[in-house]
Protein backbone atom coordinates (compact mmCIF):
# COMPACT_ATOMS: atom_id res chain seq x y z
CA UNK A 1 0.00 0.00 0.00
CA UNK A 2 2.88 2.21 0.85
CA UNK A 3 4.81 0.97 -2.19
CA UNK A 4 1.40 2.50 -4.11
CA UNK A 5 1.39 5.79 -2.39
CA UNK A 6 5.12 7.11 -2.82
CA UNK A 7 7.09 4.93 -4.97
CA UNK A 8 4.98 3.89 -7.81
CA UNK A 9 3.74 6.84 -9.16
CA UNK A 10 6.75 8.27 -9.77
CA UNK A 11 8.46 5.37 -10.97
CA UNK A 12 5.82 5.83 -13.37
CA UNK A 13 6.41 9.51 -14.08
CA UNK A 14 10.03 8.67 -14.74
CA UNK A 15 9.18 5.58 -17.16
CA UNK A 16 6.91 7.72 -19.77
CA UNK A 17 8.29 11.37 -19.11
CA UNK A 18 6.82 12.47 -22.38
CA UNK A 19 3.41 11.56 -20.95
CA UNK A 20 4.28 13.30 -17.73
CA UNK A 21 4.79 16.05 -19.44
CA UNK A 22 2.00 16.19 -21.37
CA UNK A 23 0.19 16.12 -18.26
CA UNK A 24 1.69 19.37 -16.63
CA UNK A 25 1.13 21.06 -20.21
CA UNK A 26 -2.60 20.41 -19.83
CA UNK A 27 -2.76 20.66 -15.86
CA UNK A 28 -1.07 24.04 -16.92
CA UNK A 29 -3.48 25.44 -19.37
CA UNK A 30 -6.26 24.41 -17.01
CA UNK A 31 -4.67 26.44 -14.29
CA UNK A 32 -4.09 29.36 -15.83
CA UNK A 33 -8.17 29.05 -16.33
CA UNK A 34 -8.70 29.05 -12.85
CA UNK A 35 -6.40 31.56 -11.96
CA UNK A 36 -8.34 34.06 -14.29
CA UNK A 37 -11.67 33.78 -12.50
CA UNK A 38 -9.93 33.85 -9.83
CA UNK A 39 -8.26 36.92 -10.41
CA UNK A 40 -12.10 38.44 -11.31
CA UNK A 41 -12.84 37.56 -7.63
CA UNK A 42 -10.05 39.56 -5.81
CA UNK A 43 -10.34 42.23 -8.02
CA UNK A 44 -13.41 43.17 -6.42
CA UNK A 45 -12.36 41.76 -3.11
CA UNK A 46 -9.67 44.39 -3.02
CA UNK A 47 -10.95 47.13 -4.08
CA UNK A 48 -14.44 46.63 -2.14
CA UNK A 49 -14.31 43.86 0.45
CA UNK A 50 -17.35 42.19 -0.83
CA UNK A 51 -16.73 38.50 -2.28
CA UNK A 52 -18.59 38.37 -5.47
CA UNK A 53 -20.52 35.13 -5.33
CA UNK A 54 -21.70 36.43 -8.62
CA UNK A 55 -18.22 35.79 -10.70
CA UNK A 56 -18.89 32.40 -11.90
CA UNK A 57 -22.12 33.47 -13.35
CA UNK A 58 -20.59 36.76 -15.21
CA UNK A 59 -18.28 34.39 -16.84
CA UNK A 60 -21.15 32.35 -18.27
CA UNK A 61 -23.28 35.40 -18.77
CA UNK A 62 -20.74 36.95 -20.95
CA UNK A 63 -19.69 34.27 -23.01
CA UNK A 64 -23.53 33.39 -23.91
CA UNK A 65 -23.66 37.46 -24.61
CA UNK A 66 -21.23 36.86 -27.16
CA UNK A 67 -22.44 33.93 -28.46
CA UNK A 68 -26.06 34.97 -28.18
CA UNK A 69 -25.24 38.38 -30.27
CA UNK A 70 -22.97 37.02 -33.26
CA UNK A 71 -26.02 34.04 -33.62
CA UNK A 72 -28.29 37.22 -34.49
CA UNK A 73 -26.04 37.72 -37.25
CA UNK A 74 -23.37 39.90 -35.96
CA UNK A 75 -19.78 39.42 -36.56
CA UNK A 76 -17.63 37.81 -34.27
CA UNK A 77 -15.55 41.11 -33.28
CA UNK A 78 -18.55 43.63 -33.06
CA UNK A 79 -20.08 41.31 -31.26
CA UNK A 80 -16.90 41.19 -28.34
CA UNK A 81 -17.40 44.92 -28.31
CA UNK A 82 -21.17 44.79 -27.96
CA UNK A 83 -20.42 42.25 -25.21
CA UNK A 84 -17.71 44.75 -23.34
CA UNK A 85 -20.53 46.87 -23.83
CA UNK A 86 -22.62 45.10 -21.89
CA UNK A 87 -20.46 44.13 -18.72
CA UNK A 88 -19.76 47.70 -18.40
CA UNK A 89 -23.48 48.42 -18.09
CA UNK A 90 -23.73 45.18 -16.00
CA UNK A 91 -21.31 47.07 -13.78
CA UNK A 92 -22.24 50.68 -13.76
CA UNK A 93 -25.96 48.62 -12.48
CA UNK A 94 -24.60 47.02 -10.13
CA UNK A 95 -23.45 49.21 -8.26
CA UNK A 96 -26.40 51.43 -8.18
CA UNK A 97 -28.66 49.16 -7.39
CA UNK A 98 -26.74 46.98 -5.62
CA UNK A 99 -23.86 48.44 -4.07
CA UNK A 100 -24.57 51.90 -3.10
CA UNK A 101 -27.40 51.12 -0.97
CA UNK A 102 -25.96 48.88 1.03
CA UNK A 103 -22.69 51.09 1.46
CA UNK A 104 -21.50 50.13 5.44
CA UNK A 105 -23.71 47.05 5.68
CA UNK A 106 -22.01 44.12 7.36
CA UNK A 107 -19.89 42.12 4.70
CA UNK A 108 -22.33 38.82 5.21
CA UNK A 109 -25.12 41.39 4.14
CA UNK A 110 -23.23 42.10 0.92
CA UNK A 111 -22.19 38.66 -0.41
CA UNK A 112 -25.88 37.58 0.26
CA UNK A 113 -26.59 40.33 -2.36
CA UNK A 114 -24.25 39.26 -4.85
CA UNK A 115 -25.95 35.35 -4.50
CA UNK A 116 -29.22 37.20 -5.10
CA UNK A 117 -27.28 38.98 -8.00
CA UNK A 118 -26.45 35.17 -9.22
CA UNK A 119 -29.61 33.86 -9.23
CA UNK A 120 -30.75 37.02 -10.93
CA UNK A 121 -28.47 36.72 -13.77
CA UNK A 122 -28.94 32.88 -14.54
CA UNK A 123 -32.13 33.68 -14.38
CA UNK A 124 -31.80 36.69 -17.49
CA UNK A 125 -29.08 34.48 -18.94
CA UNK A 126 -32.05 31.29 -19.17
CA UNK A 127 -34.57 33.55 -20.45
CA UNK A 128 -32.89 35.81 -23.17
CA UNK A 129 -30.63 32.98 -24.46
CA UNK A 130 -31.99 29.50 -23.30
CA UNK A 131 -30.42 26.74 -21.16
CA UNK A 132 -28.99 24.34 -23.54
CA UNK A 133 -25.31 24.64 -24.64
CA UNK A 134 -23.80 26.86 -27.25
CA UNK A 135 -20.99 25.85 -29.22
CA UNK A 136 -18.23 28.89 -28.68
CA UNK A 137 -17.72 30.87 -31.91
CA UNK A 138 -13.50 30.04 -31.42
CA UNK A 139 -13.15 30.23 -35.23
CA UNK A 140 -14.82 33.47 -35.50
CA UNK A 141 -13.08 35.55 -33.28
CA UNK A 142 -9.73 34.02 -35.02
CA UNK A 143 -8.69 31.67 -32.13
CA UNK A 144 -6.23 28.86 -33.20
CA UNK A 145 -7.78 25.68 -33.67
CA UNK A 146 -4.61 23.32 -34.81
CA UNK A 147 -2.01 21.25 -32.69
CA UNK A 148 1.21 21.27 -32.80
CA UNK A 149 3.50 17.82 -31.67
CA UNK A 150 6.75 17.98 -30.33
CA UNK A 151 9.04 14.67 -30.53
CA UNK A 152 10.69 14.76 -27.43
CA UNK A 153 11.55 12.85 -24.21
CA UNK A 154 10.90 9.26 -26.36
CA UNK A 155 7.27 9.92 -27.40
CA UNK A 156 4.53 13.02 -28.32
CA UNK A 157 3.86 15.82 -26.78
CA UNK A 158 0.90 17.23 -28.31
CA UNK A 159 -0.01 21.30 -27.84
CA UNK A 160 -3.38 22.09 -28.67
CA UNK A 161 -2.97 25.83 -30.50
CA UNK A 162 -6.17 27.07 -28.69
CA UNK A 163 -4.53 26.14 -25.68
CA UNK A 164 -1.25 28.31 -26.07
CA UNK A 165 -3.38 31.01 -26.98
CA UNK A 166 -5.46 31.25 -23.64
CA UNK A 167 -2.12 30.75 -22.16
CA UNK A 168 -0.67 34.10 -24.06
CA UNK A 169 -3.48 36.41 -23.54
CA UNK A 170 -4.27 35.05 -20.11
CA UNK A 171 -0.43 36.16 -19.11
CA UNK A 172 -0.72 39.54 -21.55
CA UNK A 173 -3.79 40.09 -19.60
CA UNK A 174 -2.57 39.76 -16.19
CA UNK A 175 0.71 42.18 -17.39
CA UNK A 176 -1.66 44.51 -18.12
CA UNK A 177 -3.47 44.30 -15.06
CA UNK A 178 -0.70 44.80 -13.32
CA UNK A 179 0.72 47.68 -14.86
CA UNK A 180 -2.66 49.31 -14.72
CA UNK A 181 -2.78 48.39 -11.19
CA UNK A 182 0.44 50.25 -10.02
CA UNK A 183 1.55 53.30 -12.80
CA UNK A 184 -1.80 54.93 -13.03
CA UNK A 185 -4.34 57.09 -11.07
CA UNK A 186 -6.85 54.75 -11.22
CA UNK A 187 -4.89 52.16 -10.57
CA UNK A 188 -3.61 53.65 -7.24
CA UNK A 189 -7.56 54.92 -6.32
CA UNK A 190 -8.43 51.20 -6.77
CA UNK A 191 -5.48 50.35 -4.22
CA UNK A 192 -6.66 53.34 -1.89
CA UNK A 193 -9.91 52.60 -1.43
CA UNK A 194 -8.76 48.72 -0.78
CA UNK A 195 -6.73 50.34 1.80
CA UNK A 196 -9.03 52.76 3.84
CA UNK A 197 -12.52 53.81 2.26
CA UNK A 198 -12.62 57.06 4.31
CA UNK A 199 -8.80 57.82 3.37
CA UNK A 200 -9.84 57.84 -0.56
CA UNK A 201 -12.91 59.63 0.35
CA UNK A 202 -10.94 62.28 2.20
CA UNK A 203 -8.58 63.27 -1.39
CA UNK A 204 -11.47 62.83 -3.45
CA UNK A 205 -11.58 59.79 -4.75
CA UNK A 206 -15.42 58.58 -5.28
CA UNK A 207 -16.27 55.21 -4.37
CA UNK A 208 -19.27 55.02 -6.63
CA UNK A 209 -16.53 55.16 -9.90
CA UNK A 210 -14.08 53.11 -8.40
CA UNK A 211 -16.48 50.29 -7.86
CA UNK A 212 -17.98 50.64 -11.17
CA UNK A 213 -14.73 50.21 -12.55
CA UNK A 214 -13.42 47.62 -11.02
CA UNK A 215 -16.89 45.78 -11.40
CA UNK A 216 -16.04 46.31 -15.18
CA UNK A 217 -12.51 44.77 -15.10
CA UNK A 218 -13.92 41.68 -13.50
CA UNK A 219 -16.31 41.38 -16.68
CA UNK A 220 -13.48 41.74 -18.76
CA UNK A 221 -11.90 39.38 -16.92
CA UNK A 222 -14.85 37.00 -16.80
CA UNK A 223 -15.66 37.65 -20.44
CA UNK A 224 -11.67 36.54 -21.32
CA UNK A 225 -12.41 33.71 -19.85
CA UNK A 226 -16.23 32.44 -20.90
CA UNK A 227 -14.08 32.51 -24.24
CA UNK A 228 -11.29 30.47 -23.08
CA UNK A 229 -13.27 27.96 -21.47
CA UNK A 230 -16.31 27.91 -23.73
CA UNK A 231 -13.66 27.31 -26.44
CA UNK A 232 -12.26 24.19 -24.83
CA UNK A 233 -15.73 22.42 -23.89
CA UNK A 234 -19.23 24.40 -24.58
CA UNK A 235 -21.01 27.74 -23.52
CA UNK A 236 -23.67 26.29 -20.70
CA UNK A 237 -24.58 26.85 -17.18
CA UNK A 238 -21.84 24.04 -16.17
CA UNK A 239 -19.32 26.34 -16.49
CA UNK A 240 -20.17 27.90 -13.37
CA UNK A 241 -19.30 24.94 -11.49
CA UNK A 242 -15.80 25.85 -12.62
CA UNK A 243 -16.18 28.98 -10.40
CA UNK A 244 -16.28 27.26 -7.36
CA UNK A 245 -12.63 25.29 -8.21
CA UNK A 246 -11.55 29.35 -8.28
CA UNK A 247 -12.95 29.23 -4.78
CA UNK A 248 -10.30 26.80 -3.38
CA UNK A 249 -7.66 28.50 -5.88
CA UNK A 250 -8.61 31.37 -3.66
CA UNK A 251 -7.95 29.81 -0.47
CA UNK A 252 -4.61 28.70 -1.38
CA UNK A 253 -3.52 31.91 -2.72
CA UNK A 254 -5.10 34.52 -0.29
CA UNK A 255 -7.98 36.42 -1.10
CA UNK A 256 -6.37 40.10 -1.69
CA UNK A 257 -3.45 38.49 -3.80
CA UNK A 258 -3.03 38.43 -7.84
CA UNK A 259 0.16 36.66 -7.48
CA UNK A 260 -1.83 34.45 -5.45
CA UNK A 261 -4.56 33.51 -7.79
CA UNK A 262 -2.03 32.80 -10.24
CA UNK A 263 0.18 30.25 -8.01
CA UNK A 264 -2.88 28.89 -6.58
CA UNK A 265 -4.42 28.37 -9.72
CA UNK A 266 -1.35 26.47 -11.33
CA UNK A 267 -1.29 24.20 -8.28
CA UNK A 268 -4.70 22.96 -8.21
CA UNK A 269 -4.59 22.90 -12.22
CA UNK A 270 -1.44 20.78 -12.03
CA UNK A 271 -2.44 19.17 -8.95
CA UNK A 272 -5.45 17.59 -10.00
CA UNK A 273 -4.00 16.41 -13.26
CA UNK A 274 -0.91 14.62 -11.77
CA UNK A 275 -3.26 13.04 -8.78
CA UNK A 276 -5.55 12.17 -10.92
CA UNK A 277 -3.71 10.30 -13.13
CA UNK A 278 -0.96 8.55 -10.61
CA UNK A 279 -2.67 8.54 -7.31
CA UNK A 280 -6.39 8.39 -8.82
CA UNK A 281 -6.13 4.27 -9.07
CA UNK A 282 -5.95 3.98 -5.10
CA UNK A 283 -9.32 5.61 -4.37
CA UNK A 284 -11.06 4.85 -7.88
CA UNK A 285 -10.39 7.83 -9.70
CA UNK A 286 -12.38 10.72 -9.67
CA UNK A 287 -9.33 12.35 -8.06
CA UNK A 288 -10.04 15.39 -10.15
CA UNK A 289 -13.56 16.91 -8.70
CA UNK A 290 -12.31 16.84 -5.08
CA UNK A 291 -8.61 17.35 -5.30
CA UNK A 292 -9.15 21.42 -4.81
CA UNK A 293 -11.33 21.40 -1.92
CA UNK A 294 -9.42 19.10 -0.43
CA UNK A 295 -6.31 20.88 -0.55
CA UNK A 296 -8.25 24.16 0.33
CA UNK A 297 -9.27 22.25 3.95
CA UNK A 298 -5.53 21.54 4.49
CA UNK A 299 -5.13 25.28 3.98
CA UNK A 300 -8.33 26.29 6.03
CA UNK A 301 -6.48 23.94 8.75
CA UNK A 302 -2.89 25.57 8.51
CA UNK A 303 -2.44 28.31 6.38
CA UNK A 304 -6.10 30.46 6.36
CA UNK A 305 -4.48 33.22 5.10
CA UNK A 306 -3.58 31.54 2.49
CA UNK A 307 0.27 31.41 0.49
CA UNK A 308 0.05 35.25 -0.10
CA UNK A 309 -2.85 36.35 1.57
CA UNK A 310 -2.23 39.07 4.67
CA UNK A 311 -1.64 37.87 7.80
CA UNK A 312 -4.47 39.48 9.81
CA UNK A 313 -3.05 41.18 12.07
CA UNK A 314 -5.36 43.78 14.34
CA UNK A 315 -3.30 46.84 16.23
CA UNK A 316 -5.39 47.17 19.57
CA UNK B 1 1.45 85.33 5.92
CA UNK B 2 2.58 87.44 2.80
CA UNK B 3 1.03 85.88 -0.13
CA UNK B 4 4.54 86.26 -2.20
CA UNK B 5 5.98 84.13 0.62
CA UNK B 6 4.71 81.39 -1.04
CA UNK B 7 6.78 81.00 -4.19
CA UNK B 8 10.43 79.82 -1.40
CA UNK B 9 11.66 76.95 -3.27
CA UNK B 10 9.72 77.59 -6.59
CA UNK B 11 6.66 75.53 -5.27
CA UNK B 12 3.45 77.08 -5.17
CA UNK B 13 1.37 75.18 -3.12
CA UNK B 14 -1.61 77.39 -3.09
CA UNK B 15 -4.51 76.69 -4.33
CA UNK B 16 -4.30 79.31 -6.70
CA UNK B 17 -8.10 79.57 -6.48
CA UNK B 18 -9.06 83.45 -7.66
CA UNK B 19 -12.75 83.27 -5.34
CA UNK B 20 -12.34 86.88 -4.65
CA UNK B 21 -11.82 85.60 -0.91
CA UNK B 22 -9.09 88.13 0.19
CA UNK B 23 -6.48 87.38 3.68
CA UNK B 24 -8.62 87.90 6.39
CA UNK B 25 -12.36 87.27 4.94
CA UNK B 26 -14.81 84.47 5.93
CA UNK B 27 -13.86 81.20 4.06
CA UNK B 28 -15.75 78.62 6.19
CA UNK B 29 -19.03 79.42 8.40
CA UNK B 30 -20.47 77.19 10.31
CA UNK B 31 -23.78 77.56 11.40
CA UNK B 32 -26.43 76.16 14.25
CA UNK B 33 -25.24 72.91 13.44
CA UNK B 34 -26.58 69.71 15.28
CA UNK B 35 -25.74 66.57 15.02
CA UNK B 36 -27.00 63.42 16.42
CA UNK B 37 -26.45 59.74 16.35
CA UNK B 38 -30.01 58.08 17.41
CA UNK B 39 -30.40 59.74 21.03
CA UNK B 40 -27.33 61.08 21.17
CA UNK B 41 -26.20 64.28 20.60
CA UNK B 42 -22.55 64.85 19.30
CA UNK B 43 -22.79 68.26 18.50
CA UNK B 44 -25.70 70.44 19.68
CA UNK B 45 -26.32 74.34 17.68
CA UNK B 46 -22.73 74.99 17.59
CA UNK B 47 -21.21 78.28 15.17
CA UNK B 48 -17.82 79.73 14.18
CA UNK B 49 -16.47 80.85 11.14
CA UNK B 50 -12.80 80.35 9.53
CA UNK B 51 -11.11 83.14 8.45
CA UNK B 52 -8.78 82.94 5.14
CA UNK B 53 -4.82 82.76 6.39
CA UNK B 54 -5.42 82.01 9.55
CA UNK B 55 -4.74 78.88 12.07
CA UNK B 56 -8.21 77.92 13.75
CA UNK B 57 -7.56 75.38 16.61
CA UNK B 58 -10.80 73.25 18.09
CA UNK B 59 -10.32 72.23 21.24
CA UNK B 60 -12.25 70.56 24.83
CA UNK B 61 -12.14 67.47 26.50
CA UNK B 62 -12.52 63.79 25.27
CA UNK B 63 -15.64 63.45 23.86
CA UNK B 64 -16.87 67.07 23.61
CA UNK B 65 -17.34 66.37 19.72
CA UNK B 66 -14.19 68.31 18.20
CA UNK B 67 -13.73 65.00 15.62
CA UNK B 68 -17.25 64.96 15.04
CA UNK B 69 -16.60 69.03 13.72
CA UNK B 70 -14.57 68.14 11.19
CA UNK B 71 -15.86 64.96 10.02
CA UNK B 72 -19.41 67.45 9.41
CA UNK B 73 -17.25 69.72 7.64
CA UNK B 74 -14.90 67.44 5.14
CA UNK B 75 -18.28 65.87 4.49
CA UNK B 76 -18.30 62.79 6.37
CA UNK B 77 -21.33 63.17 8.82
CA UNK B 78 -24.61 65.22 7.67
CA UNK B 79 -25.90 67.04 9.98
CA UNK B 80 -29.48 67.31 11.10
CA UNK B 81 -29.41 70.85 11.55
CA UNK B 82 -27.38 73.63 10.37
CA UNK B 83 -25.70 74.53 7.47
CA UNK B 84 -22.04 75.23 6.09
CA UNK B 85 -20.82 77.54 4.12
CA UNK B 86 -17.52 77.12 2.62
CA UNK B 87 -16.17 79.59 0.09
CA UNK B 88 -18.89 81.29 -0.02
CA UNK B 89 -21.25 77.98 -1.02
CA UNK B 90 -23.77 77.23 1.27
CA UNK B 91 -24.96 73.72 1.83
CA UNK B 92 -26.12 71.40 4.55
CA UNK B 93 -24.95 68.29 3.04
CA UNK B 94 -22.19 67.49 0.75
CA UNK B 95 -19.67 64.25 -0.12
CA UNK B 96 -16.56 63.84 1.01
CA UNK B 97 -15.30 63.87 -2.48
CA UNK B 98 -17.25 67.34 -3.17
CA UNK B 99 -15.16 68.44 -0.10
CA UNK B 100 -12.11 67.83 -1.58
CA UNK B 101 -12.98 68.45 -4.95
CA UNK B 102 -14.03 72.47 -3.57
CA UNK B 103 -10.58 72.47 -1.78
CA UNK B 104 -10.89 70.89 1.99
CA UNK B 105 -7.93 68.58 2.56
CA UNK B 106 -7.44 66.70 5.51
CA UNK B 107 -5.54 64.07 8.01
CA UNK B 108 -7.02 61.75 10.92
CA UNK B 109 -6.78 60.69 14.42
CA UNK B 110 -5.28 57.41 13.57
CA UNK B 111 -2.89 58.11 10.43
CA UNK B 112 -5.35 56.96 7.80
CA UNK B 113 -3.07 55.71 5.32
CA UNK B 114 -2.68 52.91 2.32
CA UNK B 115 -0.83 50.84 4.29
CA UNK B 116 0.38 48.50 1.21
CA UNK B 117 1.63 51.21 -1.01
CA UNK B 118 5.09 53.34 -0.84
CA UNK B 119 5.15 56.91 0.68
CA UNK B 120 5.59 58.43 -2.79
CA UNK B 121 1.90 56.83 -3.98
CA UNK B 122 0.27 57.61 -1.21
CA UNK B 123 1.02 61.31 -2.24
CA UNK B 124 0.38 60.86 -5.38
CA UNK B 125 -3.07 59.44 -4.34
CA UNK B 126 -3.42 63.03 -2.99
CA UNK B 127 -3.28 64.24 -6.68
CA UNK B 128 -6.46 62.24 -7.83
CA UNK B 129 -8.39 65.19 -8.46
CA UNK B 130 -5.97 67.13 -10.12
CA UNK B 131 -5.44 64.50 -13.13
CA UNK B 132 -7.86 64.83 -15.67
CA UNK B 133 -6.66 61.61 -17.99
CA UNK B 134 -9.62 58.99 -18.52
CA UNK B 135 -10.19 55.68 -18.12
CA UNK B 136 -9.03 54.64 -21.36
CA UNK B 137 -5.96 56.49 -21.85
CA UNK B 138 -5.39 55.43 -18.24
CA UNK B 139 -5.89 51.47 -18.79
CA UNK B 140 -3.15 51.78 -21.82
CA UNK B 141 -0.76 54.36 -19.73
CA UNK B 142 0.42 56.07 -23.04
CA UNK B 143 0.79 59.54 -24.54
CA UNK B 144 -0.92 62.05 -22.70
CA UNK B 145 -1.66 59.93 -19.33
CA UNK B 146 2.25 59.36 -18.89
CA UNK B 147 3.15 62.69 -19.43
CA UNK B 148 0.77 64.17 -16.87
CA UNK B 149 2.10 61.41 -14.47
CA UNK B 150 5.41 62.86 -14.73
CA UNK B 151 4.15 66.51 -14.71
CA UNK B 152 2.26 65.55 -11.25
CA UNK B 153 4.98 63.56 -10.40
CA UNK B 154 7.08 66.89 -10.06
CA UNK B 155 4.25 68.13 -7.83
CA UNK B 156 4.82 65.32 -5.51
CA UNK B 157 8.57 65.10 -5.28
CA UNK B 158 8.34 69.09 -4.03
CA UNK B 159 6.42 67.98 -1.50
CA UNK B 160 8.94 65.03 -0.35
CA UNK B 161 11.49 67.55 -0.14
CA UNK B 162 9.36 69.78 1.53
CA UNK B 163 8.31 67.22 4.32
CA UNK B 164 11.85 66.22 4.38
CA UNK B 165 11.03 62.57 3.71
CA UNK B 166 12.81 61.99 0.58
CA UNK B 167 14.50 59.06 2.03
CA UNK B 168 11.34 57.02 2.74
CA UNK B 169 10.03 57.48 -0.72
CA UNK B 170 10.32 53.94 -2.18
CA UNK B 171 9.22 52.47 1.72
CA UNK B 172 5.68 50.92 2.19
CA UNK B 173 4.10 53.25 5.04
CA UNK B 174 2.52 50.52 7.05
CA UNK B 175 6.47 50.24 8.42
CA UNK B 176 6.72 53.23 9.32
CA UNK B 177 7.47 54.95 12.48
CA UNK B 178 4.63 56.53 13.62
CA UNK B 179 5.93 59.90 13.47
CA UNK B 180 6.84 59.98 10.08
CA UNK B 181 3.31 58.32 9.36
CA UNK B 182 1.79 61.41 10.11
CA UNK B 183 4.06 63.39 7.97
CA UNK B 184 3.25 61.33 4.71
CA UNK B 185 -0.33 62.25 5.62
CA UNK B 186 0.14 65.54 6.23
CA UNK B 187 2.44 65.59 2.72
CA UNK B 188 -1.08 63.82 1.42
CA UNK B 189 -3.12 66.12 1.94
CA UNK B 190 -0.87 68.98 0.87
CA UNK B 191 -1.23 67.36 -2.33
CA UNK B 192 -4.76 68.29 -3.14
CA UNK B 193 -3.39 72.34 -2.77
CA UNK B 194 -6.09 72.59 -0.36
CA UNK B 195 -7.58 75.97 0.85
CA UNK B 196 -8.58 74.74 4.03
CA UNK B 197 -6.79 71.83 5.62
CA UNK B 198 -7.80 70.26 8.63
CA UNK B 199 -5.41 68.17 11.00
CA UNK B 200 -7.05 65.90 13.44
CA UNK B 201 -5.05 65.66 16.27
CA UNK B 202 -1.60 66.24 14.17
CA UNK B 203 0.43 65.41 17.11
CA UNK B 204 -1.03 62.90 19.08
CA UNK B 205 1.42 59.97 20.18
CA UNK B 206 4.37 61.55 19.30
CA UNK B 207 7.51 62.88 21.03
CA UNK B 208 9.10 65.88 21.77
CA UNK B 209 11.17 66.29 18.97
CA UNK B 210 8.59 64.93 16.21
CA UNK B 211 6.09 67.57 17.60
CA UNK B 212 8.53 70.59 17.09
CA UNK B 213 8.89 69.22 13.64
CA UNK B 214 5.32 68.84 13.02
CA UNK B 215 4.88 72.11 14.41
CA UNK B 216 6.86 74.08 12.38
CA UNK B 217 5.76 71.96 9.14
CA UNK B 218 2.42 73.32 10.15
CA UNK B 219 3.54 76.88 10.32
CA UNK B 220 5.54 76.77 7.26
CA UNK B 221 2.12 75.38 5.15
CA UNK B 222 0.30 78.46 6.52
CA UNK B 223 3.24 80.91 5.73
CA UNK B 224 4.45 79.87 2.76
CA UNK B 225 1.43 78.58 1.35
CA UNK B 226 -0.78 80.71 2.88
CA UNK B 227 -3.04 77.56 3.14
CA UNK B 228 -5.74 78.01 6.10
CA UNK B 229 -5.31 75.26 8.72
CA UNK B 230 -8.08 74.10 11.62
CA UNK B 231 -6.30 72.07 14.00
CA UNK B 232 -7.46 69.67 16.52
CA UNK B 233 -5.17 69.55 19.14
CA UNK B 234 -4.36 68.49 23.01
CA UNK B 235 -1.22 69.92 23.96
CA UNK B 236 -2.35 73.54 25.03
CA UNK B 237 1.03 74.51 24.08
CA UNK B 238 1.26 73.67 20.77
CA UNK B 239 -2.36 75.57 20.38
CA UNK B 240 -1.23 78.60 22.17
CA UNK B 241 1.85 78.93 20.12
CA UNK B 242 -0.32 77.77 16.61
CA UNK B 243 -3.21 79.02 16.62
CA UNK B 244 -4.74 82.35 15.76
CA UNK B 245 -7.94 81.82 17.27
CA UNK B 246 -9.52 78.82 19.20
CA UNK B 247 -12.91 77.97 19.71
CA UNK B 248 -13.69 75.24 22.93
CA UNK B 249 -16.45 72.60 22.80
CA UNK B 250 -17.38 70.87 25.63
CA UNK B 251 -20.22 68.15 25.13
CA UNK B 252 -21.22 69.26 21.94
CA UNK B 253 -21.41 72.64 22.92
CA UNK B 254 -19.30 75.71 22.22
CA UNK B 255 -17.62 77.37 25.29
CA UNK B 256 -15.84 80.02 24.17
CA UNK B 257 -14.01 81.13 21.15
CA UNK B 258 -11.27 83.69 20.87
CA UNK B 259 -7.81 84.45 20.83
CA UNK B 260 -5.57 82.16 23.14
CA UNK B 261 -5.04 84.08 25.79
CA UNK B 262 -8.57 84.91 25.63
CA UNK B 263 -9.74 81.40 26.42
CA UNK B 264 -7.23 80.64 28.43
CA UNK B 265 -8.47 82.83 30.80
CA UNK B 266 -12.75 82.06 30.67
CA UNK B 267 -14.01 80.49 33.99
CA UNK B 268 -15.82 78.01 31.84
CA UNK B 269 -13.15 76.72 29.33
CA UNK B 270 -11.11 76.27 33.22
CA UNK B 271 -13.88 74.40 34.67
CA UNK B 272 -13.98 72.21 31.71
CA UNK B 273 -10.92 70.86 31.60
CA UNK B 274 -10.34 70.64 35.38
CA UNK B 275 -13.90 69.74 36.53
CA UNK B 276 -15.80 71.92 38.94
CA UNK B 277 -17.68 70.29 42.02
CA UNK B 278 -20.68 70.56 41.37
Amino acid sequence: MLHDIFINPFVDMASAPDFFVQLIWEGFVAGTLYALIALGFVLIYKASGVFNFAQGIMVVFAALTMVGLHALGIPAWIALFLTLGVMAILAIGIERVVLRPLVGQHDAILLMATIGLTLFLKGVGETVFGGEPKSMITEELGLPTGVTDFDILGGLVSLQHLDIAAVVIASLMVIALAIFFSKTRIGRALRAVADDHNAALSVGISLNQIWAIVWFAAGVVALVTGIMWGARSDVSFALEIIAFKALAVLILGGFTSIPGAIVGGLIIGIGEKLAEVYWGGLVGGGVEAWFAYVLALIFLLFRPQGLFGEKIIERV
Amino acid sequence: MNAHDSKIHGMDLSSGRNDGIAQGDELLKVENVTLRFGGVTAIEDISFNILKGEVRAIIGPNGAGKTSMLNVINGFYHPQEGSITFRGEKRSRMRPYEAAASGIARTFQNVALFTGMSTLDNIMSGRSLKMKQNFLTQMFYFGPARNEEIEHRRRVEEIIDFLEIAHIRRQPVGKLPYGLQKRVELGRALALEPDLLLLDEPMAGMNLEEKEDMSRFIIDVNRQFGTTIALIEHDMGVVMDLADRVVVLDYGKKIADGEPAEVQSSQEVIDAYLGVPH
